[in-house]
């Protein structure tokens, strides 16, 4: 081999060169280039989805996502359901996070049919999606640290997260979907002792997480692997579409919580949780400490939450209620960003047209597809889990 | 939002404007106009963030409605734009040069309610369907039921009781 081929650039935009558009050559018959599928089965993906990778060396040259693999049609299929059996389907959208579907799904039927939710109903709605954005901030984590090489993380921030879904449980019957927010309201109070054990599972979580940082965030080889890796220029925020936690580390405090308040959030002490150099252990420490920051939201939310009270408005009957014609959308910020409802009601007892803003639509197709070019192989599924993405809510 | 409203009518054509709350508004444009108002919308009047694109299909008056949700950063208003597009010849001007992610809603919409956007990239491609071949299945007219029952043949051994019949039998054999 001759020593003009061992040599390495180090300027990596000067690789491989481009044409006169500025565009590489992808000559496959040169034997260069590779084309590889990554997903949809792989460890290193997050849900049912695929990256179709052409490689030059173990280098990226061009990315294409591919979803599908799990659509079902809800937005279809809500169109041919009255709108009470619409949540066990809306629930289903988002594995990680069904609560902001109910919310959201919820909160516009109430305000197309001009209902008022009862005060403690809020305070338990503003609960469940805060336990909501926990568990699965405790999940992320784990995928984080795995994909690239750290285990143990995830076995200790997955019991976390069961520790929550006991709790989801006990509350609302199920662990992952629970169907627990319906149109006035929600399904039941607080049971007995539910504060004491909530208290000792997010001190339980405050410890643990302790060892998280520690272990992870402070860990060489993770910071080696992350830091000035996959980087969101703040510039992008806006023509990319991008919200939540991922525009947070840019610098852009985007937060629904406090740009458009809803529920109980402006009795709740807080701020956004914001980042300065938008790369991959930025983004990391931003959703490590917006976590932290919900553990305290939920301390605040259980110390103000009422023991008795209405927790349901009155609705006319679920099973022939016409909403009033009109359209609008409804808005949370889960752990991924914003979560919306577009919700389009022309009288009748169906909806018209549902349509479900997920963050990930944005984030794993045109800002996935930008980011990964030039990535190392080995990188690609660290890039991906930051950026938390989940493909079920951009195929619906 | 009112003054907003009064701002984009000096410029062009508002067919109709509906506060729905304090901070979400939805305005009818026509299909001419749409892209230069939502262009001055977010050039001019800070609506930077595109929240979402999607169509409702209003079948009984043969038209698409086409909405597109802006966000204005700084105010934290929301406006929806609403264009009426032909079922028939059913095709939009794109706005893949406004923002990066309008592509994919494009391509989307091209895919499931078949309506065109000439010149948005990879607009043909299939995006979450493969190999489709019936009607777009996000139009009205498409009905799942009778694709899922020509698609998808019942499952070999399932029987399907009448549970009231079902029961009597199981627990009064004799009878």
């Amino acid at each position: 081999m001759s020593k003009k081929l061992l040599k390495w650039n180090e300027d990596r935009t000067l690789f491989p060169e481009k044409n006169s558009e500025g565009k590489i050559d992808v000559d496959y018959d040169s034997h260069k280039f590779m084309k590889i599928w990554h997903g949809p089965q792989h460890p290193g993906i997050t849900g049912n989805m695929s990256l179709e990778l052409t490689l030059l060396g173990d280098e990226v040259m061009d990315c294409e996502t591919h979803v599908g693999y799990l659509h079902r049609g809800f937005e279809k299929l809500m169109e041919r359901r009255k709108y009470i059996q619409c949540f066990p389907i809306v629930c289903r959208v988002a594995v990680p996070e069904p609560d902001f579907n109910e919310y959201c799904f919820a909160s516009a039927m109430e305000e197309l049919a001009g209902i008022e939710v009862p005060e403690a109903a809020e305070w338990l709605r503003t609960l469940v999606l805060e336990m909501s954005r926990l568990q699965s901030f405790l999940a992320w984590i784990g995928g984080q640290a795995g994909s690239l090489g750290q285990g143990i993380i995830g076995q200790w921030t997955i019991y976390l997260r069961d520790l929550i879904l006991d709790r989801f449980e006990e509350l609302t019957g199920g662990r992952i979907y629970h169907m627990y927010m319906l149109p006035g309201g929600v399904r039941g109070l607080l049971p007995d002792g539910f504060r004491e054990r909530m208290t000792q599972n997010l001190d339980d979580i405050d410890k643990f997480m302790k060892d998280v940082k520690k272990v992870m965030f402070d860990n060489y080889v993770f910071k080696k692997r992350t830091v000035g890796m996959g980087v969101i220029d703040p510039a992008w925020i806006n023509p990319f579409g991008i919200t939540g936690p991922n525009a947070r580390a840019a610098g852009v405090a985007k937060d629904v919580r406090k740009d458009n308040p809803y529920l109980k959030y402006p009795e709740l002490d807080f701020e956004p949780v914001v980042g300065k150099d938008s790369d991959i252990y930025t983004r990391a420490d931003v959703r490590r400490r917006d976590l932290l920051m919900t553990v305290d939201l939920i301390r605040q939310i259980m110390a103000k939450i009422p023991d008795k009270g209405d927790i349901r408005a009155k609705t006319p009957n679920v099973l022939h209620w016409k909403v009033p014609a009109g359209e609008t959308y409804s808005r949370a910020e889960c752990t991924r960003g914003e979560y919306g409802y577009y919700m389009v009601s022309d009288g009748t007892e169906y909806p018209r047209r549902i349509n479900v803003r997920g963050p990930s639509y944005t984030h794993a197709v045109a800002l996935l597809e930008k980011m990964i070019v030039n990535a190392n192989i080995a990188d690609v599924a660290g890039l991906m889990v930051s950026l938390h993405t989940y493909p079920p809510e951009i195929e619906r | 939002m009112q003054t907003i409203i009064e701002n984009l009518q000096k410029h062009f054509q508002v067919v109709s404007y509906h506060q729905q709350r304090e901070n979400l508004g939805f305005l009818i444009a026509s299909k001419e106009v749409a892209v230069g108002l939502i262009t001055h919308l977010r050039d001019y009047e800070g609506f930077a963030h595109l929240v979402l694109l999607t169509a409702v299909d209003w079948i009984e008056d043969e038209h698409f409605q086409l909405t597109y949700l802006l966000h204005h950063p700084e105010k934290k208003v929301d406006l929806g734009v609403r264009v009426m597009i032909s079922r028939e010849n059913a095709e939009m001007y794109s706005i893949h040069h406004l923002w990066e992610q309008a592509r994919t809603y494009q391509r989307e919409l091209r895919e499931m309610f078949g309506i065109n956007f000439p010149g948005s990239p990879d607009v043909d491609k299939p995006f979450i369907l493969e190999g489709w071949e019936e009607i777009p299945p996000y139009r009205r007219d498409f009905d799942t039921k009778e694709y899922s029952e020509k698609t998808y043949f019942p499952r070999p051994g399932r029987e399907t009781h009448d549970p009231a019949e079902y029961m009597k039998k199981k627990l009064y054999p004799n009878e």
